[in-house]
Formats: C-alpha cells, sequence, structure tokens
C-alpha cells in the first residue's frame, strides 16, 4: 500500500538532492575560477583565438535568424497597426521589439544551442581524453589556460551578436514594411530615432545581453567541466547546457525587463 | 628555469619515497598502508592486475589525489604538504604520459610539444623551435611535426606525449601503460625509447604496467601490486623466481588460481535450481 508512495517520495528526494549538489558544485566551479579571470587577460590571444570560435562562427546563424525576424516583424506589425492607421510607427515597433527583447534573448538562445553546447563537448572532450588532467601534470592550471580564455570570449561576444541581431532584424522590418508594403522609408527611420531612447533602451538592451553572456557561458563551462568523462556524460551535459541556459536567459529575462522597464 | 635539487639531497637516497601510504575511493580501499621507493636513475616497474590503483598511484605522486594517511616525498619535499604554486614548479620537474598520450587536440605535434616550453617559459620563439626539434628527434618523430594529433597512430602519439614530457628537462617521467594494445614493432620501439632515454638523459623512470614480458625486460627493479598492497619487489630476477603461488599466476597469466576464474556468485545448485527444495526461493 505504501510502497508507491514512498517509491515516488524517494524520487523527489534524490532528485532534490542532486539538484542541491549540481548547485553546489557550480557555485565551487564559479569560486574556483574567479581568481583565474584577471590573469587570462593579459593574453589577449588566446581570447581571440576564443572569440574567433564562438563569436565569429555563430555569425552566420545570429545573422540569417535576425533578418527572418526583422521581417516577420514587419509583416505582423504591419497588419496590426495598419488597422489602426498608424501603419507609419512600423520603425519603431520593430526597433523597440528587437533592441529591448527579442535581440539579447534570441541571440542567447541561439547561442546556447551554436556556442554552449560545442564549448561543452569541447571541455567534456577534453576531459574525457585527459588533456586537462595532462595540463595539469603539466603544471598548467586548465582554469586559467583553457577556461578563462572561453569565458571572456563569450562575454564579450554576447552583446555584439545581440547588436548585430537586432541591426540586421531592423533591415529586415524596413526591407518587408518599406519595400513590400508602402511604408514611407523617412519615417520609418525618423520614428525610431525620435522614439528609441538611448539609455531607456539601447543600454539596458545591452545589459541584458552581457547579462546572457555571463550565464550561458558559465553554464556551459560548468557542464563541460563537471561531465562525467563519458560518451554518454559528454551527450547528457550538451544539452543540459541547452536546456538550462535557456531557461535561466528566459527566466532573466522576465525578472530584468520588470526591473528596467517599469511598467 | 628550474630550481637546482637542494644541496642537502644526497644522490643516493631514492628520488620518491612512499611512506605508509592509504588511500580509499568511496569505500574501497585502494592503497593499504603501502610503502615504497624509486630509486634515482633506475626504471621502476609497477605492475599488478587491472584496477589496483596504479594509475590512482601516478596521481598521488603528482599530487592529483591526496592521500587518506601516508607521506610522498619527492626529492626531500613532501607533496602533499606543498602550497599550490611550490607543487606546481615540482609537477615541472615531473612528466607523465597518460594512457593515450592526452595530446591536445586542437594542437599541431610541434605545438603540442612546444606547450609546456611556451607556458613556462619566455625563450625566443627560435629556440623555442630548436629544443621542440631535439625531443622530437629523440624520439624519432622530427619529421612528424606538422601533422595534426587526429593523423597520430596510437604508438605515435605515445612517442610525442613522450617528447612533451621531456621538454621541461624532468628528472622523474612516470609511464601509464606505455605498452598497452600496441604493435610488436611500436612495443619494440617503446621499449628501446624508454631504456635508452633513462640512460642518456639520467631519468628516473617509472612504468605502471600489466604487460608482464615488457616490463621484465626494462625494469630494474618491480613492485608488484594487488588487493591494495605491495606483495612482493625486487629485482626482475627475483620476481620471476617469486613462488608465491599469486605472483606466479599474474606473470605466468593462469586462468585460474589464488584469483578464481569465477566472479564470486551463488552455489551453482542455488542457481541452477539443482536441489529440489523450495525453500530457498521463498
Amino acid at each position: 500500500m505504501m510502497r508507491p508512495v514512498l517509491n515516488v517520495l524517494a524520487h523527489l528526494g534524490r532528485a532534490v538532492l542532486d539538484a542541491l549538489a549540481r548547485m553546489g558544485r557550480w557555485f565551487v566551479f564559479m569560486l574556483a575560477l574567479f581568481p583565474a579571470l584577471p590573469a587570462s587577460l593579459l593574453r589577449p590571444r588566446l581570447i581571440v583565438d576564443q572569440l574567433y570560435q564562438v563569436g565569429v562562427l555563430s555569425l552566420q546563424i545570429i545573422l540569417v535568424a535576425g533578418t527572418f525576424v526583422g521581417m516577420v516583424l514587419g509583416l505582423q506589425g504591419y497588419s496590426i497597426l495598419a488597422t489602426y492607421g498608424s501603419a507609419e510607427s512600423l520603425g519603431v515597433v520593430v526597433a523597440l521589439s528587437l533592441v529591448r527583447e527579442l535581440g539579447p534573448v534570441l541571440t542567447a538562445l541561439l547561442f546556447a544551442g551554436r556556442a554552449g553546447s560545442a564549448l561543452t563537448a569541447e571541455l567534456g572532450l577534453m576531459k574525457s581524453t585527459e588533456q586537462l588532467a595532462g595540463m595539469e601534470m603539466m603544471a598548467v592550471d586548465p582554469l586559467k589556460r583553457v577556461v578563462a580564455p572561453r569565458f571572456w570570449a563569450g562575454v564579450m561576444a554576447m552583446p555584439l551578436l545581440a547588436a548585430l541581431f537586432s541591426l540586421v532584424g531592423v533591415l529586415g522590418g524596413f526591407a518587408i514594411g518599406v519595400g513590400l508594403l508602402g511604408v514611407d522609408a523617412g519615417s520609418y527611420w525618423s520614428q525610431i530615432q525620435s522614439q528609441v531612447d538611448f539609455r531607456e533602451d539601447i543600454v539596458n538592451g545591452i545589459i541584458k545581453s552581457i547579462v546572457f553572456g555571463v550565464v550561458a557561458v558559465w553554464i556551459a563551462l560548468y557542464e563541460g567541466y563537471d561531465c562525467l568523462p563519458t560518451a554518454e556524460g559528454v551527450s547528457r551535459a550538451t544539452t543540459r547546457t541547452v536546456v538550462n541556459t535557456s531557461l535561466a536567459v528566459l527566466g532573466l529575462d522576465f525578472i530584468m525587463t520588470a526591473l528596467m522597464f517599469n511598467v | 628555469m628550474m630550481p637546482p635539487p637542494s644541496a642537502a639531497v644526497q644522490h643516493d637516497q631514492p628520488l620518491i619515497e612512499i611512506k605508509n601510504l592509504s588511500f580509499r575511493r568511496g569505500s574501497r580501499l585502494i592503497f593499504d598502508d603501502i610503502s615504497l621507493t624509486i630509486p634515482r636513475g633506475k626504471i621502476t616497474g609497477i605492475m599488478g592486475p587491472s584496477g589496483t590503483g596504479k594509475t590512482t598511484l601516478l596521481k598521488l605522486i603528482g599530487g592529483q589525489l591526496r592521500p587518506d594517511s601516508g607521506e610522498i616525498w619527492m626529492d626531500g619535499q613532501n607533496v602533499h604538504a606543498l602550497s599550490r604554486s611550490a607543487l606546481f614548479a615540482l609537477r615541472q620537474r615531473m612528466g607523465m604520459l597518460f594512457q593515450h598520450g592526452a595530446l591536445l587536440t586542437d594542437l599541431s605535434v610541434f605545438e603540442n610539444v612546444a606547450f609546456p616550453l611556451r607556458e613556462h617559459t619566455r625563450l625566443p620563439e627560435s629556440m623555442i623551435r630548436d629544443l621542440v626539434l631535439m625531443k622530437l628527434n629523440a624520439v624519432g618523430l622530427r619529421g612528424a611535426r606538422d601533422l595534426q594529433t587526429a593523423e597520430l597512430s596510437g604508438g605515435m602519439a605515445r612517442r610525442v606525449a613522450f617528447a612533451r614530457a621531456l621538454a621541461l628537462d624532468p628528472s622523474l617521467v612516470m609511464f601509464d601503460e606505455p605498452f598497452t594494445g600496441q604493435d610488436p614493432i611500436t612495443l619494440g620501439v617503446l621499449v628501446r625509447l624508454i631504456r635508452d632515454l633513462n640512460a642518456a638523459l639520467n631519468l628516473t623512470s617509472m612504468v605502471v604496467s600489466h604487460d608482464v614480458a615488457e616490463t621484465l625486460s626494462i625494469a630494474d627493479h618491480l613492485y608488484v601490486l594487488a588487493d591494495a598492497r605491495v606483495i612482493a619487489s625486487g629485482t626482475p630476477q627475483e620476481i620471476q623466481a617469486e613462488t608465491s603461488p599469486w605472483v606466479r599466476q599474474f606473470m605466468q597469466g593462469s586462468a585460474d588460481g589464488p584469483v578464481p576464474f569465477q566472479y564470486p556468485a551463488a552455489s551453482l545448485q542455488d542457481d541452477f535450481y539443482l536441489s529440489t527444495s523450495l525453500e530457498h526461493s521463498a
């Protein structure tokens, strides 16, 4: 009679304990990585290499996705605005949606899939082929040599990628709204110019994407560094990176939006 | 570049002394109060079946793991009492070859060997080039400098890892299962390299292996580990003359003996229901 109930309780307890242990290890990893961060700034070559890996190689998906999101915003925004006779505000609708929300959030989600998963898999494989242990035996700290440059590169790449996402999005909206649907080009740009505030909208968007950058690389690097050094362990860690980053980004986005744009 | 051995250290003293070392992983006892010494300038073989913690022993010496009790001394320094920076300085005097080489997969052969030099010295590029080519030449792979690690065979990867371990001119080189899974020619090459370079560079080598013939052929001194203890030690001749049944089974590779063929199991009768009584299954 009591057996199934107890089993459910036991499972629940184990899941909670696992989650707590994971959070503890994540925190310990954070504490260990912290002192390694400043020194790696002195070796810009390593950071530039990683900027290429996580930033430049992510450009393709970011630019394509940004353009299409902008185009969709152009279509949807126009059809709604036109019913109220304010189609010339299309520019500001597209720009604000991108700069405040879609740019940082979608970039972070795409980043988790493209760059975060790659970071986790790379670190996991380095761990399973004993490259990290080998480095330690060569008296080289893998946190300083491997993890810290990747952290900086991710944190630097994210706002840049988000800015590019918003930029091509605004252009995509322009192509659809002005080129296809006949919105006046002058009002598209002048509305953006007058209604998008630098401090309120753009800086807040940048702050969001920096926070997402920190969270995304931190999760990706932690999962890679902490994974079980087996094929199954690496694949699970990669999945966890994408899932956890996505959830963390969406949750943080809600909190930051509530704090930043006092509605 | 590296600190000279302190004058107090006698050269007839062993390079490494392991005193009453105990180590457990979870509830399993890996080492139970073992003591052994690694003499300077010699090749010491550590043999034992898989799972006796041979690799663990190397990681303990390298300070990657911490013993539950006991001490490991290298050149007058207690490895586990050192600060992190002193431990890193000590590790620059150790070279370790992992079982599969542990080469950095994003670097070429040349850059792998150059890696410790670039990390720990500020030598000019021309000198790094010369040093790397000298080390690669010593293992016979000067011509392979531009290959990527993915293009190397298992034996070549181990030779590159050997060259990399020698990059900082260590006093101790530890080999983790260097012979496993190699073809006969590669085996011959590895055996010759370990023996010749140990003599030529005045190294101290530790070879951890369960390949009996190869280890016997190069080691000056051997330890056999089993069941968390040292069960035999001596020169290759002494080990071969050892009469204890366990050592004889290991050296001859017999399927049955003190290490039973059958993994511990319930009795045949129970497993195959040979007895008619039903009490057992209830």
